[in-house]
């Protein structure tokens, strides 16, 4: 067993801290008795956090992302399901190049699709609408759960339908009974990811948020152009806090490491 | 089923996501380029005539080379501080035995999970004049009045290094699962040191990873939001925070509208021409 040098896990210590430092300081100053931001090692209390059931805008901006991130996923879903299934089962030609459409997306900066999205939904009068904000955050998080899903019909043996419609399985069937069952790993996770980069977006939605269809995110961003308060620390400490649950569960269920490497570009 | 029937179905099977892209993503797209070439008043808004004159004011104001060049080398050291700590993170992590490895990897990937907003905030606090950063520097006496890396070049940097380092690991990590560690034994017991190993063994089989990850984290630190808006502000305007503002602020749409084509046509050729470069040059590598 190779091992690691007592130089290598000096320089894995400094790098945890580096990774997990801002987000532990974050959550330290939440807990501050101050009006300003201070770490809370003289006198700490949970008022910013009481403060928060005080700012119904930050209550609604979270329900409003959460609706929006389950809405737009499963919309992305829908979408990318049948696709995945005729990239990833059917040779034909073409089938490349829809591919590399289907995930074009990845390679469009988001400040780019929010500057095309308010130029688009303002010429349909459709700007700042929650139709808008769906269909924005479907497009974006498209290829994320497509190519979840795609890398899970790779791993179905086809002989296994061949077998159920030797056996008098309809079309409808076969698909429902074992093709459905069969990706439903990658479909979950596909889900997932998609789901989480819709809650986290900032950069496409502050271009297209208005009042009324203000994100979490956006609500915080706006919040922190103005003032940087033990609030903003507060809701963060919250998002953390949540972000935990989900990793655990999300490890539990499906292994966080492949969801992670959906992650990336 | 019959010949045709199976000939149409992958594209009856893609074709709700193809419509969808056609009208949420060309149509979109192509109406930003049009907007890029139309001029604009500051009384009447945008004027329906074809001019070129944004181009030429984003290519030719000093003010404009100034943002895209400080936009440039941020993105550039980014990367390098990125592959800088995020290899050698990778490799200590791969050689970590089972609890550790997946506990320290989950803790390097797991901000990926948090909203970008969340984990600039937390530098935010830390480079405020009363951050932890400042009440240490003159707790040891390096200055007397509190410092701050809040609107700096440097804080910037800091915290772009740390919300990107992830896509750096993420990538080095996979090019080291299919490297087969009988490699790395088969040269010690030939003799090689440790050093040898690292540079004539590791380092060949995981460029691709670096290459690949460099270039992720350069194209999305040249288009970094958050981090640069929420610590840089007005003060180190990047073209991302400059399209914002064009936008939001001026309201010169048609303006915004060419920065944002020049960034993305910028981001497209960068991505493209790297990949194509290394893969000729390392499809060897690529094909095992």
């Amino acid at each position: 067993m190779m091992r690691n040098s007592p130089l290598a896990l000096i320089f894995h210590a400094l790098f945890s801290i580096f990774m997990v430092a801002p987000l532990v300081v974050v959550c330290l100053v939440a807990f501050t008795d101050k009006g300003y931001l201070s770490m809370p090692f003289d006198g700490a209390s949970f008022r910013w956090f009481k403060e928060i059931l005080e700012r119904p805008e930050f209550i609604e901006a979270f329900w409003f992302s959460l609706e929006l991130g389950v809405v737009s996923a499963t919309l992305a879903l829908a979408l990318a399901i049948p696709a995945a299934l005729a990239i990833g089962r059917w040779s034909f030609p073409g089938r490349g190049a829809i591919n590399a459409f289907l995930l074009s997306p990845l390679m469009i900066p988001h400040l780019v699709l929010g500057v095309a999205f308010l130029r688009f939904f303002s010429e349909l009068n459709i700007n700042g609408t929650y139709l808008g904000l769906v269909l924005a955050h479907g497009l974006m998080i498209m290829p994320y759960a497509l190519r979840l899903v795609l890398a899970s019909t790779s791993g179905i043996d086809p002989t296994l339908e061949h077998a159920a419609q030797s056996l008098g399985a309809s079309n409808w069937t076969t698909f429902k009974r074992i093709t459905l069952p069969l990706l439903l790993p990658g479909i979950a996770s596909g889900w997932v990811l998609a789901f989480i980069t819709s809650f986290d977006e900032l950069t496409m939605s502050v271009f297209l948020a208005s009042p009324s269809t203000t994100t979490l995110p956006v609500r915080m961003y706006l919040h922190i152009e103005e003032t940087i308060d033990p609030l903003v620390a507060s809701v963060s400490a919250m998002l953390i806090l949540m972000t935990l649950i989900l990793m655990a569960l999300l490890d539990k269920f499906f292994g966080l490491e492949r969801l992670m490497v959906g992650k990336g570009h | 089923m019959s010949d045709l029937q199976s000939k149409r179905t992958p594209w009856l099977l893609s074709g709700p996501a193809l419509l969808s892209y056609a009208l949420l993503l060309v149509v979109p797209m192509l109406m930003t380029l049009v907007l890029s070439f139309r001029s604009f008043e500051p009384m009447l808004g945008v004027q329906d005539e074809f001019v070129v004159s944004n181009y030429i004011e984003v290519f030719t104001d000093p003010y404009f080379h100034e943002i895209f060049l400080r936009t440039f080398v941020m993105s550039a050291l980014t990367a390098f501080f990125c592959v800088l700590i995020g290899v050698p993170e990778a490799y200590i992590l791969n050689r970590m035995r089972a609890p550790w490895k997946g506990i320290f990897l989950l803790m390097t990937l797991g901000p990926l999970l948090i909203s970008v907003v969340v984990r600039t905030l937390g530098w935010a606090v830390i480079f405020g004049r009363e951050g932890v950063i400042s009440e240490t520097i003159q707790f040891l006496g390096l200055s007397d009045g509190p410092v701050s890396l809040m609107y700096t070049q440097t804080g910037v940097l800091i915290a772009l290094v740390h919300v990107l380092v992830p896509f750096m690991v993420l990538s080095v990590w996979a090019s080291l699962q299919r490297l087969d560690p009988e490699t790395e034994r088969a040269a010690i017991s030939l003799g090689a040191s440790q050093f040898t190993v690292m540079r004539r063994i590791v380092l060949p089989q995981i460029t691709p990873g670096i290459l690949s990850g460099s270039v992720i984290v350069f194209a999305l630190a040249a288009t970094a939001f958050a981090t640069p808006a929420m610590i840089g502000g007005r003060r180190l305007k990047v073209v991302a925070t400059t399209a914002y503002d064009e936008f939001l602020h001026s309201l010169n749409w048609p303006l915004g509208a060419s920065l944002a084509v020049v960034l993305l046509i910028l981001n497209i050729v960068i991505i493209t021409g790297y990949n194509r470069f290394f893969e000729r040059k390392y499809s060897q590598v690529f094909e095992s």
